[in-house]
């Protein structure tokens, strides 16, 4: 299934650079994901184009029916115009877990948007979004939550950090909740941010140069995003990615 | 081992150090005393060079004494301090402490306890120290401690101060009670090992009984021959367990009144009103 292109008037393309996908006839095509019931779809991946020039749009859509689990885990970083966009829709009793760190530096842009789908009753979701953005570089992260009148005992979580490295650099984040159920828990938060001045100086204090006080602070942020990955083979390989990505090494 | 000399220093252009001067020498504890906002804390901010705390004028030497028996000496070797040379290092002049950025400030030797610890989420205590003592290591020369290694010394520390190690794996004082974490900077304190130590407030927010385990932690640490220690403090009851060799009053940015252990007691009778002016 393809898409027009959007435009700026797209809600969720609001913060996009749309000159940049006038060389694309259309939007790639979503990857679909069908989690069966009672099954547990993992998801790792790294998403960098390499190129100052190059344009990456990862679309998924995701489908996780009744008492299954989808955990997506995300790092996006390097050169050009990157977007992450997951659809996803929960049946009942579903859970979806989403990991995904935007690191930006020079002119990149890096955008990470969700939709979640809670049509159905029980289902749960929680979404940690954090972008770390220097120079000139735009992190945009929308995470929107459709709650439907059906979807009584949803639980929701949306916690979404930025830090800005840079008074050049752009960080935009919206969480979004649209909820037409009553008895639900929806969670958001949204945290835009410098480096912890006194936690700089007490790290120095003891004896680690500037550098690598704001690197290891800068780890400890992002690291949050992958706290929630189980396998501890596949967690320390993300934030290994990450911190790669943190000292431009990716 | 510290020469401070006619100090000014100003925060935000408001000046709060106004011609301070103090000496200490190696084996000394000194205690500053005096009300709110006579510049206590800003002292040992602007000597651990914290950012927006601006020196005027003055000057700061810290002439720490050379390491027993060479380099590599954690605190056990420290212990065999039979006879310290009680010459500063090479060219007797010591080091513009001012000159130094902070990280090389702790590497010189000089640690800063703070009266509010930060928290850090997300760093281990472990991996905070380790980091910061190779990272002091390597500043002096000396080869990484191993992973194990240590954790054998940062146990030993923990143990000594009554900590669990289960609270030396969790994120940087976060969701440490007041006394947990002036407990967790007497543990810091141990396992970096500094030559001076500035302790702002160490005391404030503890219960009796964590009183006296800071303070034993502090004369078990610091109560050496090549080290010093500056407490600053409110009150009396720290140095019932941390004998001062000196006390001085701070009153308006500079030492009013200096004497020996007995003018604690005074001003704790006499308040600071009478002995600042």
């Amino acid at each position: 299934m393809t898409i027009a292109l959007p435009t700026r008037h797209d809600e969720e393309w609001h913060y996009a650079p749309v000159e940049v996908l006038a060389g694309l006839k259309a939007l790639p095509e979503a990857q679909h994901i069908l989690v069966a019931a009672g099954e547990t779809h993992p998801v790792y991946k790294c998403v960098s184009t390499g190129s100052a020039s190059k344009v990456d749009i990862q679309r998924y859509q995701i489908d996780i029916a009744a008492d299954a689990r989808c955990e997506a885990f995300f790092l996006l970083t390097g050169g050009g115009y990157k977007r992450l966009d997951i659809d996803v829709t929960l049946a009942e009793g579903a859970h979806f877990e989403l990991g995904a760190v935007g690191i930006g530096r020079a002119e990149e842009v890096t955008e990470i948007v969700t939709r979640l789908r809670h049509v159905a009753p029980g289902a749960t979701s929680n979404q940690v979004m954090r972008g770390v953005a220097m120079d000139t570089a735009t992190i945009t992260m929308i995470g929107r939550i459709d709650v439907a009148r059906q979807a009584q005992q949803t639980d929701a979580a949306l916690g979404v950090k930025g830090l800005l490295l840079d008074r050049t650099a752009t960080i935009n984040a919206r969480p979004e909740l649209e909820i037409y159920a009553d008895d639900v828990k929806c969670a958001h938060g949204c945290a835009i941010g410098q480096l912890d001045e006194m936690a700089l100086f007490y790290a120095q204090q003891r004896g680690l140069p500037m550098a690598t006080a704001r690197n290891l602070l800068m780890q400890a942020f992002v690291a949050e995003a992958y706290g929630a990955i189980g396998d501890a083979k596949w967690r320390e390989h993300m934030t290994g990615y990450a911190e790669a990505a943190l000292r431009g090494t990716f | 081992m510290l020469q401070i000399n006619n100090l000014h220093a100003t925060v935000a252009d408001k000046p709060i150090l106004k011609g301070l001067s103090l000496s200490i020498n190696a084996g000394e504890i000194h205690a500053i005393m005096g009300p709110n906002g006579a510049g206590k804390s800003t002292l040992g901010y602007v000597l651990s060079g914290r950012p927006g705390y601006e020196v005027t004028g003055g000057s700061v030497t810290f002439s720490p004494l050379p390491l027993a028996g060479g380099a590599g000496g954690g605190p056990e070797t420290g212990t065999s301090l039979s006879g310290p040379p009680l010459t500063p290092p090479a060219g007797g002049r010591g080091m513009d402490l001012l000159e130094l950025d902070p990280h090389e400030r702790a590497a010189a030797g000089l640690f800063l306890g703070f009266q509010y610890p930060v928290e850090i989420p997300g760093v281990s205590n472990v991996q905070f120290l380790r980091e910061a003592l190779n990272a002091q290591r390597k500043a002096r020369g000396e080869a990484p401690l191993s992973g194990g290694d240590f954790l054998k010394l940062a146990r030993a520390q923990a143990d000594a101060m009554g900590m669990d190690m289960e609270m030396l794996k969790r994120p940087v004082n976060v969701g440490f009670s007041g006394g947990e974490k002036k407990r967790n900077e007497m543990v810091q304190m141990g396992i970096l090992d500094p030559k001076l130590a500035v302790l702002d407030e160490t005391d404030s927010g503890l219960d009796i009984d964590a009183l006296r385990v800071v303070g034993e932690g502090i004369n078990r640490i610091m109560r050496r021959p090549d080290k010093a220690v500056l407490l600053i403090t409110h009150y009396q009851r720290l140095l019932d367990y941390v004998q001062p060799d000196f006390v001085h009053v701070l009153a308006d940015g500079r030492i009013t009144r200096s004497g020996g252990p007995e003018l604690a007691l005074e001003l704790e009778r006499e308040g600071y009103r009478e002995l600042a002016a």
